[in-house]
């Protein structure tokens, strides 16, 4: 049942073209792995999957159901958020702020719910502290906690690892294979381990400007994109 | 101590001086609340840009005789605050860089004017009390304290309904977008907010101060406070206090009013510096 279907996508800034011809399908239930090198437009792709950056040619259509709103989203982490004075709680919770609901307080739904997702990130006994002060894979899985309770049907990450350590990255891939498998979600996830990327995922999306590759997993490891990454010298005319 | 207060009361009997000390209270309050978004957004200069291009306008109104600046400086500066948070993003010119060039761009502007076709007398009087606020708080008319009644009243209406969306934008406002919730709006709502409050708090504080009254309060409080909620808490009170405490000074000791209430302001600061320093090393 594919809930994603790009054609033909057009993305850049200001009229500047950052990427085209991006053509790709994500189903019910997929995992889906964006690769490619700095530069390549993985965050640009993700930010006209949410919504927050107009097209400039193509289509995205949504299907099975799904409206924007329903996409998860956990950002490529920014400065700005980390000495920013905000307990776990408040942040988990600000996930519930699309819930309509009439009064300006959240409502016990959204509360439980903000619950739940702690315990399921195991970060229950965190929900007092300041999120600044957590480490980054603590801070990593708070913002998870966030986007599970905006939506719960798929989830877009981008680059959720960078900055961990090797045991915080492997106990996210580890609770992202388990949103997939065990709670049905489609996952997208940007990342720059290809080799984690091919272990994990279903599907592949490698970026160049254009599309190198768009396929199943098994068929990309036998790709050329995926033997010149592992080279590292397949997209060298990129920005970065 | 005794004669003091008895002083205190005294002053007060007068009305022009509890005008004051209202106006003065209710936009230390504002500007206080609003300050936590600007601060936190990164917009801290927005507060000093759009007092200056509010001081370009007075200038430009003042000049051209109109019975009531207000009716040229507020459209002005609205329009400018608008421009100024759009900027903040996705555009060529970097939001600081923006801030900068309109906010010396109109002083410089403002000072022209007022030099070139002033008719009063004392241009630089005139230039230094819009500049310190040192005059206007003391002349307030009832319309001018009903005004920053009714301002404060929507700012803190403001802040109680819209509360969580408020920390979701200044959060992260790309994830509070993807949950379908109108950044854009909310965005406009700020600017307009920030415009009037800087209109008004120019009454109390002149237009080069007022920036201290929206970041001191946010600043202090973040040294201490960890969560948003207890931050935003802290800044009002903490901004009330220092406003009271300051207008209060300066009625005993014949001191500016704007400058002082930024003294007890800076003087607040340093101790939830220390404060802040002393909690952390535990
Ligand atoms: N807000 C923006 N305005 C203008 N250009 C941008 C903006 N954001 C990104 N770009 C440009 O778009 C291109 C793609 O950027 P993007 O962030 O999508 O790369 P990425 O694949 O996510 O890289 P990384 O691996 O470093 O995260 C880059 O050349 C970048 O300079
Ligand atoms: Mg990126």
């Amino acid at each position: 049942m594919p809930q994603i279907i790009c054609r033909d996508l057009v993305l850049g800034y200001d009229k500047k073209i950052v990427s085209r011809n991006i053509s790709f399908e994500v189903n019910r239930g997929d995992y889906l792995c964006i690769v490619g090198d700095n530069g390549s437009g993985k965050s640009t792709l993700m930010k006209a999957l949410l919504g927050l950056l107009p097209t400039m040619g193509g289509s995205i259509e949504l299907s099975d159901g799904l409206s924007q709103s329903d996409i998860g989203y956990l950002p490529q982490q920014t400065e700005h958020q980390r000495d920013f004075p905000a307990s776990v709680e408040e942040v988990v919770l600000s996930g519930c702020i699309g819930h309509k609901g009439f009064l300006p307080i959240y409502r016990m739904s959204d509360k439980i719910r903000a619950h739940k997702n702690l315990r399921k990130l195991s970060i229950d006994g965190l929900q007092k502290r300041p999120y600044s002060e957590l480490s980054g894979g603590q801070q990593q899985r708070v913002l998870l906690a966030r986007a599970l309770c905006a939506a719960d049907r798929m989830i877009l990450m981008d680059e959720p690892v960078s900055g961990l350590d090797p045991a915080a990255t492997l106990e996210m891939y580890r609770i992202t294979e388990s949103l997939n498998r065990d709670d049905g979600m489609t996952v997208i996830m940007i990342s720059h381990d290809i080799d984690a990327a091919v272990r994990y995922a279903t599907h592949i999306l490698h970026l160049a400007h254009e599309p190198l590759f768009f396929g199943t997993k098994e068929d990309y490891i036998k790709s050329g994109a995926y033997r010149g990454a592992g080279e590292g010298g397949i997209n060298d005319e990129t920005d970065a | 101590m005794r004669q003091t207060l008895d002083l205190l009361v005294e002053y007060f009997s007068y009305p022009f001086i509890r005008y004051a000390f209202i106006v003065g209270v209710l936009i230390a309050l504002s500007s206080s609340l609003l300050g936590v978004i600007l601060v936190l957004k990164r917009f801290s200069f927005i507060g000093d840009g759009l007092s200056h291009v509010a001081f370009g306008a007075m200038a430009v109104a003042s000049v051209a005789g109109l019975t009531n600046n207000m009716l040229l400086v507020l459209p002005v500066t609205v329009i400018a605050a608008i421009l100024l948070l759009r900027t903040g993003q996705n555009t060529r010119i970097k939001g600081d860089a923006a801030v900068a060039m309109i906010s010396v761009g109109a002083l410089a502007i403002g000072y022209l004017i007022m030099n070139m076709f002033s008719m009063s007398a004392n241009v630089s009087g005139d230039v230094c009390s819009t500049l310190f606020g040192e005059t206007a708080i003391l002349t307030l008319s009832k319309l001018d304290v009903w005004l920053c009644i009714g301002m404060s009243v929507i700012v803190i209406l403001f802040f109680i309904l819209f509360y969580n969306k408020i920390f979701a934008v200044t959060f992260d406002e790309n994830f509070a977008s993807t949950t379908g919730m109108g950044v854009k709006g909310f965005n406009l709502a700020v600017a307009v907010i920030t415009a009037f409050i800087i209109v008004l708090a120019m009454n109390l504080v002149g237009s080069l101060l007022i920036s201290a009254l929206v970041i001191f309060p946010a600043l202090s409080s973040m040294r201490v406070f960890r969560t948003f909620k207890s931050v935003i808490i802290s800044s009002a009170l903490l901004s009330v206090i220092c406003a009271s405490l300051g207008i209060m000074i300066s009625v005993l000791a014949s001191t500016p009013v704007g400058a002082t209430v930024v003294a007890v302001n800076i003087a607040a600061f340093g101790v939830f510096f220390a404060v802040g320093a002393l909690v952390r090393r535990k």
